[in-house]
């Protein structure tokens, strides 16, 4: 089954602003292990970080017109960092996975999980 | 559409219906979906065989084996519903290797690993009690929405989402593995006591209790001690249900609620309170107390004593001590609170009991244990005032009489 893992958090990551820099850093450490160690068992199989909301471009259709949008796609306090795709067999395997990413650690942060449509 | 109830069945033949479809229900939905790998397509199958089978039975009686009965008419329905489905070509070689035949349905139970996907974490907690008794025990839409105090449609809605979730996410059908085995138990016994809870108290307004839900429970939870003998907390649960349904019959006079302190208590079920106390005995054995053994130990000494005064209150008071250890709620302290009158005087309580305001303001029992202990203390002008305050915040009817009928 393939999984993908929406990472959200605080728009403008005011919490981790807020963080001791060696916490900060710590965790990014442990991000960056967990990346790797689910990549390697192949668990992800790909997924980026994105930049911050204010780059995104979007462009959404408003009674019959193509409108293009300087932000994300919805204002919100919270929005997408990243996301990831995961090739495991269960939601159970996909949840493990996902309840451990490091970034838990902050508050505010958060993980989605949702099933992909298998074409 | 004709009415499927006729006035001559005999009620013992629509009970026992009842027990062959609650014995069948799981285990077929669990067979089926391993069979096509579609909880929804298996689930409402079964229903459709399970309606078939009530109107035929009432007719012919019982067949020999319902199960397999429930089990032929619901793989027939189910495969009608796979060729309208448009992966039907892709399923199909799978459905042809599979075996046709369900899997024995005397133990080696397939209905514990349904059970734990229905009471799946990635659910609602309402979509889990709705879908377990609706998949595991065998509930109608109807029955449910009344124990719920919902209506059909809501249920519908409820129940349809959740399969969609499982079916959609790839649920597992499995017991989970030794990891999060405990997490995941505990919200299966939530569910449980929770359908008990929904028939013991019966919130629905006019009937005051519905027996046969808590029934249901109760037998679900020994069947979830008895496939998982070393898991302490289930062997707890169906330990409390045992006790607590143990009471029920002295626990009614007509539509009214008996208060245990006013119970018959040569009505209690003396041989399921023996039981009962095996099974909290059992699980203590095990070596790792928790809080639904700690509220089989309360049930326990309550269901050992022969009258109120005749109750060991400190022993109760101590329990409830143990049990905060585990679930320090204000409902618990509540209790504590109740046991604690006997012991050390109802101004102790009372404090104990004040202090909880703020949480349990909305609570009716809340105001109710306040009025309890306000007339132990002849404070009667206050009693009557939380007396009303309970009655203004209960919607159950046997409640209401027995709160209005205070305050008459």
């Amino acid at each position: 089954m393939k999984y993908v893992m929406l990472f959200t958090g605080v728009a403008d990551e005011a919490l981790w602003q807020t963080l001791p820099p060696e916490e900060m850093e710590r965790i990014m450490g442990e991000i960056g292990a967990w990346w790797e160690e689910h990549a390697a068992s192949g668990a992800i199989v790909g997924g980026d970080r994105l930049q911050g909301g204010s780059t995104a471009t979007t462009f959404r259709m408003q009674d019959g017109v193509l409108q293009t949008i300087d932000g994300p796609f919805i204002e919100a306090k919270e929005e997408v960092g990243g996301f990831g795709i995961l090739e495991v067999p269960d939601l159970d395997a996909a949840l493990a996975i996902a309840r451990t990413w490091p970034a838990l650690q902050v508050q505010g942060e958060s993980i989605e999980v949702r099933p992909a449509y298998e074409m | 559409m004709t009415n499927p109830i006729s006035p001559s069945v005999d009620p013992s033949t629509d009970r026992s219906i009842d027990l062959a479809v609650r014995d069948a229900v799981g285990q077929v939905v669990a067979s089926l979906t391993r069979w096509c790998g579609d909880l929804d397509v298996a689930e409402e199958s079964v229903a459709d065989a399970v309606e078939a089978a009530v109107v035929e039975w009432r007719r012919t009686g019982l067949p020999d084996r319902p199960g397999a009965w429930i089990h032929t008419v619901a793989r027939r329905r189910a495969l009608d519903r796979l060729r309208r489905s448009s992966r039907f070509a892709e399923r199909m070689p799978l459905l042809a290797a599979s075996p046709s035949e369900p899997k024995p349905l005397d133990g080696g139970d397939d209905r514990l690993p349904l059970l734990f996907a229905c009471c799946h974490p990635a659910l609602a907690p309402e979509s889990q009690l709705a879908l377990t008794l609706r998949a595991v025990i065998g509930l109608t839409t109807r029955q449910i929405a009344r124990a719920l105090l919902s209506t059909e449609s809501a249920v519908t809605r409820r129940i349809t989402r959740a399969k969609h979730k499982i079916v959609a996410n790839a649920i597992p059908l499995a017991v989970p593995g030794p990891d999060d085995r405990a997490e995941r138990l505990e919200q299966v016994l939530t569910v449980v006591y929770l359908a008990f809870n929904e028939g013991y108290v019966g919130t629905e307004g006019a009937a005051g209790h519905d027996r046969v839900l808590a029934e249901d429970a109760l037998w679900l939870a020994r069947l979830v001690a008895a496939q998982l003998p070393d898991e302490p907390e289930a062997i707890g649960l169906a330990a409390l249900l045992t006790l607590l349904h143990a009471r029920v019959r002295a626990r009614w006079d007509g539509d009214r609620i008996v208060l245990l302190e006013h119970q018959d208590r040569s009505r209690w079920d003396h041989a399921a309170i023996a039981d009962g106390i095996e099974l909290v005995q059992r699980a203590g054995a095990l070596g790792r107390p928790g809080r639904l053994q700690l509220q089989a130990a309360i049930a326990a000494v309550h269901c050992e004593a022969v009258s109120v005064d005749a109750t060991d209150w400190s022993q109760i008071v101590v329990l409830y001590d143990l049990l905060r250890r585990h679930d320090d709620s204000p409902v618990v302290r509540l209790n504590r609170a109740v046991a604690l009158a006997h012991v050390a005087g109802p101004e102790v309580a009372l404090r104990d009991v004040d202090v909880l305001r703020a949480e349990l303001e909305e609570y009716h029992l809340f105001h109710a244990v306040r009025a309890h202990l306000l007339r132990g203390l002849e404070r009667h002008d206050d009693a009557r005032v939380a007396d009303a305050e309970a009655l203004a915040r209960t919607a159950n009817d046997a409640e209401r009489r027995l709160l209005t009928e205070r305050l008459a």
